[in-house]
């Protein structure tokens, strides 16, 4: 009963991953870029969800839609302030910039919210599920995390296919002047890609600061990453790989906390890591790029 | 008036000057060849005229508008499609979703079906393979589907780079035909091309272009029958 109990907290922080590594991966399919910030961004989603919320007594809901607006503003602002006029700069500058604006977004953060950590209340009132005649809970916040990766996956999957933006989205990560010759706004196009990634990174970061309730300027690195390295695990620029990507790494990490040590658990995502690289450089569900001449 | 009107214009690649002030024009109707060997700045016309290259002096008139500031994705909607060189098709959408695609800055959707009707009418094989990825596709094939795509979006004029390049000659042949197709519809057709002999068949005027420079024009079939011409173009 313990195993089935980490296997669903490993799937719930493995949703979270595949929510903010969706962000990674769309602007990577779409733009050719890690966006080493993106993880800065879920940390200013949960400063705006915990000051709304403890500040202004606004209900957890309207202050979680606060905090997407936000983070979708901030990464739009951040792509057109940062990244496009770097748009046929080398990989390498876009890189450095990208790691400069994570700097800028923690110690703005800093200046504006404090040093101190902040004890973050979860958005979550559901009560927990009791199984098994309570041998096995499981927390509001486990259920509705799972359920907002099922719908969010599901909503992004449809968007993509059913609707035109979404249909440019595509044409635009295949072939930026194929598509602009088919009349499609590529800038447009970009900035909407980090719309949709920040405004779900706002979602993730107040999900996983419902679980894991310490809120610093840094909280958004470590999940930041590990959402990176999902992505790398999944196949970079894959929808689906994000999920199985970030989904597999969360079990990882719970079932390598319970069983192996809860000081290596890092270690050993990581690890993975380097073993799916090694193993399969396109990482799970990636395809090799064929550079057209 | 001319439907397109190119006026000395000037393409850079950096400090190398690509095109050196060329001016052409396209009337309603025609069918023009743009002829030359590799390197003669063929490609960078057209991808200039639909604003996927910045002039760094001329203008391009479409309808007697200057359209060589306009953002390369309005000038679609303005009547003007482009097959590029390459076909550029999209590898990883079916040929449907490409077709789509095509039609991208339409809205009506019932004109839009109709469109997509006298494509898949114009192409068969398309339509056979509608649900298949367009990167599976043939190379004949995923020039068919670039050329139905460039028709979606109901151009007034369609500028085609080398349609040719790379197909067997079974296949050139029923490229051409399609070209003539367009052509009886109504569409204006720019047409770039290697194969100048298949070209100037089936064009009404050409413009030779040599090293970024526009070297001599006139009537297709009388350039046919040109000494200098046939020499270097057409391999007699």
């Amino acid at each position: 009963m313990n195993f089935l109990s980490y296997l669903i907290n490993g799937i719930s922080l493995g949703s979270v991953y595949a929510i903010i590594a969706l962000g990674y991966t769309m602007v990577y399919g779409i733009a050719k870029m890690l966006n080493f910030a993106h993880g800065d961004v879920i940390m200013i989603g949960c400063y705006v969800t915990f000051l709304a919320m403890s500040g202004q007594g606004i209900h957890p809901l309207a202050a979680v839609i606060i905090s997407i607006v936000v983070c979708t503003l901030l990464g739009i602002a951040v792509e057109k302030i940062a990244y496009k006029p770097l748009r046929r700069a080398t990989p390498l500058a876009v890189l450095i910039t990208a790691i400069g604006v994570s700097y800028f977004l923690q110690n703005a953060a800093l200046l504006l919210f404090g040093a101190d950590t902040k004890s973050f209340s979860s958005v979550v009132t559901l009560p927990a599920l009791k199984l098994a005649d309570g041998a096995l809970t499981i927390s509001g916040t486990t259920i509705v995390t799972i359920a907002a990766c099922i719908v969010i996956m599901v909503a992004l999957m449809l968007f993509i296919k059913k609707t035109k933006a979404g249909q440019a989205m595509l044409a635009v990560s295949e072939d930026k002047d194929a598509a602009q010759l088919m009349g499609v706004n590529v800038n447009a196009t970009i900035s909407l890609t980090f719309a949709i990634g920040s405004g779900l990174a706002a979602i993730a970061g107040v999900l996983f600061c419902s679980a894991y309730p310490t809120l610093t300027p840094y909280t958004g690195s470590m999940p930041g990453i590990k959402a990176f390295t999902a992505a790398v695990f999944g196949g970079i620029g894959s929808i689906p790989g994000a999920l199985i990507g970030g989904i597999l790494l969360g079990i990882i990490e719970i079932l390598g906390r319970a069983y192996i040590s809860s000081q290596l658990s890092d270690a050993i995502v990581f690890a993975v890591l380097i073993v799916v690289l090694l193993v399969k450089p396109t990482g799970i569900l990636g395809k090799q790029i064929h550079e057209k001449v | 008036m001319a439907m397109l009107e190119v006026k000395n214009l000037e393409v850079h690649y950096g400090v190398i000057q690509a095109i050196k002030g060329i001016s052409f024009e396209v009337n309603e109707g025609e069918v023009i060849a743009l002829i030359g060997a590799n390197g003669a700045g063929k490609t960078t016309t057209l991808q200039t005229i639909t604003g996927m290259l910045k002039p760094s002096a001329g203008e391009i008139l479409f309808g007697g508008q200057d359209i060589s500031k306009i953002p390369g994705h309005k000038i679609v909607s303005m009547g003007m499609a482009h097959v590029p060189e390459g076909r550029r098709v999209f590898a990883e959408l079916s040929v449907y979703e490409n077709l789509k695609l095509g039609a991208y800055t339409r809205k009506d959707k019932a004109e839009i079906a109709e469109s997509l009707a006298r494509v898949y009418k114009s192409f068969p094989r398309l339509e056979e393979r509608k649900n298949q990825l367009a990167g599976t596709l043939s190379g004949g094939e995923q020039q068919m589907l670039a050329m139905g795509r460039a028709l979606m979006s109901k151009p007034k004029i369609v500028l085609m780079d080398e349609p040719s390049m790379g197909l067997s000659p079974i296949l050139v042949e029923e490229i051409f035909n399609i070209i003539r197709e367009i052509s009886a519809g109504g569409t204006t057709v720019l047409l770039v091309e290697q194969n100048a002999k298949k070209a100037l068949a089936i064009a009404d005027r050409a413009y030779v272009l040599e090293t970024g420079k526009i070297v001599l024009s006139g009537d297709a079939k009388e350039m046919m029958n040109n000494d200098s011409i046939k020499k270097a173009y057409l391999g007699e």
